[in-house]
């Protein structure tokens, strides 16, 4: 029954299944320091905080859609600027440029410039658009208010505004009534007909300033369009790519944290059970035999609503309904090895119970503790899903579950929101299946019935 | 250890579980409960006072009409016990005494479909309808199961052996309410085909409200199906291979006997304790797993009772409802012990 680790991995290395498994578990884990790279914490602690999404768009699909597509969906876009600055004279000047190309076959839905001004005095800031076919217009000109002091003013220019389509009535000569037609809708217009111009856009915002200390900060110009993003984004306008990759690793988190928990307590309980005998054993395994009974979910529920839904609870409920199964069998398994003769010479010679079930016992139960905790990992994981599904979970982090329950809140099925519901679920059912064919490898090595 | 006795001591397994069950649901909900049930009485002793203009009137300042009120809070909270707290031996015992008989009190919040507040009528309405959908999905998958799983036994390694194996493993790494969601965009939204909502509109006294329910019931119906059936199709496939190596298999193909009816004659019979154990436990856990896919499908059954009930806090159906699918997850696994017994000899002669 007793393997070296060297066998079990030769083994298990000309396995496909758990090569596959692992290549998973490999890209998972990958998946994880890419969010905790790339995509700081903040960005995850404001997932629910809805005014950090402000500038992404609402329901967006993804943007590969595209390439699917014969009309292309305007992608929403968010550009960040080229900086200049020049002085002449006692004026100086800012300029920021953002340049797109607009490929797309209908209009965006509106644009906005964001920035954050600090200045003296009362500069001028100017919008001014230059087309593909070489017409150009002011769009707007404001003056930021006036300030003696050093100020920041954060502000925003809309496309809906009305004197951007007076400026662009009054700049570029379209020949068909342009009276009804949104200012967004005539920027990016034929002259000839109001179809969408293709090609090369240049925004240009200029500020005039005449103290010499301005600086335009956080400064980005907003296409609003309907694809946004490798995943798209939700209703919140939440960017689906950071919650699933931010689900991944707590989804490891929790399959791993619960099911290791369970394996570990599951074990002691049942070989200190087996080992031990008689009424001691008799006592645990009736105990097992109540909480193995309970309906897990509704009381998994109640203890959610009750005491409280915080990650580490629920990875604690889930543990105290997980154990249950593995004590049985490494109760059966620690009877059999108690019965093998070096067990009996380390009794005759007086040593300790807890060092023989530390020492002799448990290291034969390694392999088969290692395969139980890879085939209950998707299990805690899908509990978990579900237990967010119902609202019950964590809501302070993006779980693949959470996401989903936001799906279902938002009616996303009803509305063929496919890209909200489907990658969470995808997800889930991976993660799941990596442990499955690790385990169930793990499994055929470790218990030699059933090689075949 | 004879069969009887094994029996009996899982009965009172299973009583003490559903007893242990029910302390802890108690104990987690009790104290809110209180909570609950003393403010409605303060409630209700207020409106009874304010609408009694007579009393109203009789008192001669506002400070006396309060402390009268007062008073009366008081001596209902006694009345009604609910001056000790949940965990006094004899409220636990009261409450425990209440549920065994089935007495679950008024519903706070929820009501029957007939308008009924009481728990019990509640979930007598609600049970028949999560039995309905539950023991069909498995009567349905287990046949499949069956039928399936043999064919892909009796031709171990075939092509159709490795796609039950493989679909098996698929389909059940996908919580089975994420397919049911999928299930509602594809066949309610993109192909109307299916109600998306599982509860028909009609009313329960409407002669047509049986048809409507099954036509309801389809889409969860297949869902589960299609969740449920590879996995068993793979468990009983590997519990005839092992019996297919048995030596009596081998005598009766030496003797000639034709080879399906081997397979479904004889080593069905021999693989039927282990699949009805396991028949009888997959029926009690979908009944756990009820509540999220009654929940998504919107199916009028205990699951979403349940759902509703801890939305709103309704802590008697809690209770009540708790104790129901508690005592109709043990029944299911005595009925799986008993029918191991049943079907494997070796069990009883022990």
């Amino acid at each position: 029954m007793s393997f070296s680790p060297k066998e079990i991995w030769k083994e298990f290395a000309t396995s496909t299944i758990a090569l596959v498994g692992i290549g998973i578990i490999v890209a998972l884990i990958c998946m994880s320091i890419i969010a905790f790279v790339a995509i700081p914490a903040e960005t995850f602690r404001e997932w629910n905080d809805p005014s950090s999404w402000l500038a992404y768009p609402k329901s967006a699909l993804p943007s590969w859609v595209n390439y699917f597509l014969q009309q292309k969906i305007p992608e929403h876009l968010i550009l960040k600027p080229q900086h200049f600055s020049q002085e002449s004279g006692n004026v100086s000047v800012v300029t920021d440029v953002f340049a797109t190309a607009y490929e797309y076959d209908s209009f965006p839905s509106d644009f906005i410039y964001q920035f954050t001004a600090k200045y003296q005095g009362s500069p001028l800031v100017q919008l001014s658009v230059t087309r593909p076919d070489g017409t150009n217009s002011v769009l707007m000109s404001t003056s930021l208010p006036q300030s003696k002091e050093n100020t920041e003013f954060e502000g925003m220019l809309f496309s809906t505004d009305n004197s951007m389509k007076k400026n662009l009535q009054n700049n570029i000569q379209f020949q068909f009534p342009t009276d009804s037609i949104p200012s967004q809708d005539l920027v990016f217009s034929e002259l000839d007909q109001n179809k969408v111009q293709k090609g090369l856009y240049v925004f240009k915002v200029t500020a005039y300033d005449v103290t010499g200390n301005l600086t335009l900060e956080q400064s980005r110009f907003i296409v609003g369009g309907k694809a946004y993003g490798l995943m798209g984004t939700d209703e919140l306008r939440r960017d689906l790519a950071v919650g699933i990759l931010w689900g991944t690793p707590l989804a490891l988190f929790i399959g791993i944290t619960v099911s290791i928990g369970s394996v570990v307590f599951g074990l002691v309980y049942g070989v200190y059970a087996g080992f031990k005998g008689r009424v001691t054993d008799e006592v645990m395994m009736r105990f097992n035999d109540i909480i193995y009974a309970m309906p897990a979910l509704p009381l998994l529920i109640i203890l959610a609503v009750t005491i409280g839904n915080s990650i580490f609870l629920i990875v604690g409920f889930l543990v105290l309904f997980g154990w249950v199964g593995i004590a049985k069998v490494s109760r059966s398994m620690a009877m059999q090895i108690k019965t093998l003769q070096y067990i009996e010479a380390s009794k005759l010679m007086g040593q300790k119970d807890f060092k023989i079930i530390f020492k002799h016992v448990l290291p034969q139960l390694l392999p088969y503790a290692f395969a139980s905790i890879a085939i209950s990992v998707p299990a805690a994981i899908t509990t978990e899903a579900g237990l967010s599904f119902l609202g019950l979970g964590d809501p302070t982090f993006p779980t693949w579950g959470q996401i989903l329950h936001d799906a279902s809140v938002y009616g996303a099925a009803e509305r063929g929101l496919w890209w909200w519901i489907l990658p969470p679920g995808i997800m889930i059912a991976i993660t799941g299946l990596a442990f499955v064919f690790i385990g169930h490898a793990m499994d055929t090595i470790v218990n030699p019935k059933l090689r075949r | 250890m004879g069969f009887k006795k094994y029996l009996v001591k899982r009965a009172i397994t299973m009583f003490g579980v559903l007893m242990a069950t029910l302390l802890i649901t108690i104990a987690l909900v009790g104290a809110n409960m209180d909570a609950i049930l003393k403010q409605s009485v303060s409630l209700d002793i207020r409106q009874q006072v304010t609408n009694n203009k007579a009393l109203v009137s009789s008192f001669k300042n506002p400070e006396q009409l309060d402390l009268y009120i007062q008073n009366q809070i008081k001596q209902r909270i006694i009345s009604l016990g609910l001056d000790q707290p949940w965990y006094t031996p004899q409220r636990l015992g009261l409450a425990m005494y209440k549920i065994l008989t089935l007495d679950f009190g008024h519903a706070k919040f929820l009501t029957s479909d007939t308008g009924s507040s009481d728990v019990k009528d509640i979930i007598l309405e609600k049970l028949p309808r999560t039995i309905l959908l539950f023991t069909t999905a498995t009567a349905i998958v287990s046949l499949l199961g069956i039928f399936l799983g043999s064919i892909a036994a009796s031709k171990v390694n075939s092509k159709i052996d490795k796609i039950t194996s493989g679909f098996a493993i698929v389909s059940s790494s996908f919580p089975v309410w994420w397919v049911g969601i999928i299930m509602i965009f594809l066949f309610a939204f993109v192909y109307p085909i299916f109600p998306a909502r599982a509860t028909p509109e009609i009313s329960v006294t409407d002669p047509g409200y049986l048809t409507s329910l099954l036509y309801h019931m389809t889409l969860p119906l297949v869902t589960l199906v299609l969740i449920g059936f590879g996995s068993w199709a793979y468990l009983v496939r590997n519990f005839l291979v092992g019996v297919l190596q048995e030596d009596f298999i081998t005598a009766k193909r030496a003797a000639g006997i034709d080879e399906k009816k081997i397979l479904y004659r004889h080593a069905l019979k021999n693989a039927a304790p282990p699949i009805v154990t396991v028949l009888a436990l997959s029926l009690s856990g979908s009944l756990g797993g009820a509540i999220i896919t009654e929940a998504v499908f919107d199916w009028p059954g205990m699951g979403r009772l349940y759902y509703e009930a801890i939305s709103v806090l309704d802590l008697p159906v809690i209770i009540g409802a708790t104790y129901v699918l508690t005592a109709f997850f043990l029944v299911s696994i005595f009925l799986a012990d008993v029918l191991y017994g049943y079907f494997d000899p070796r069990v009883r002669r022990q």
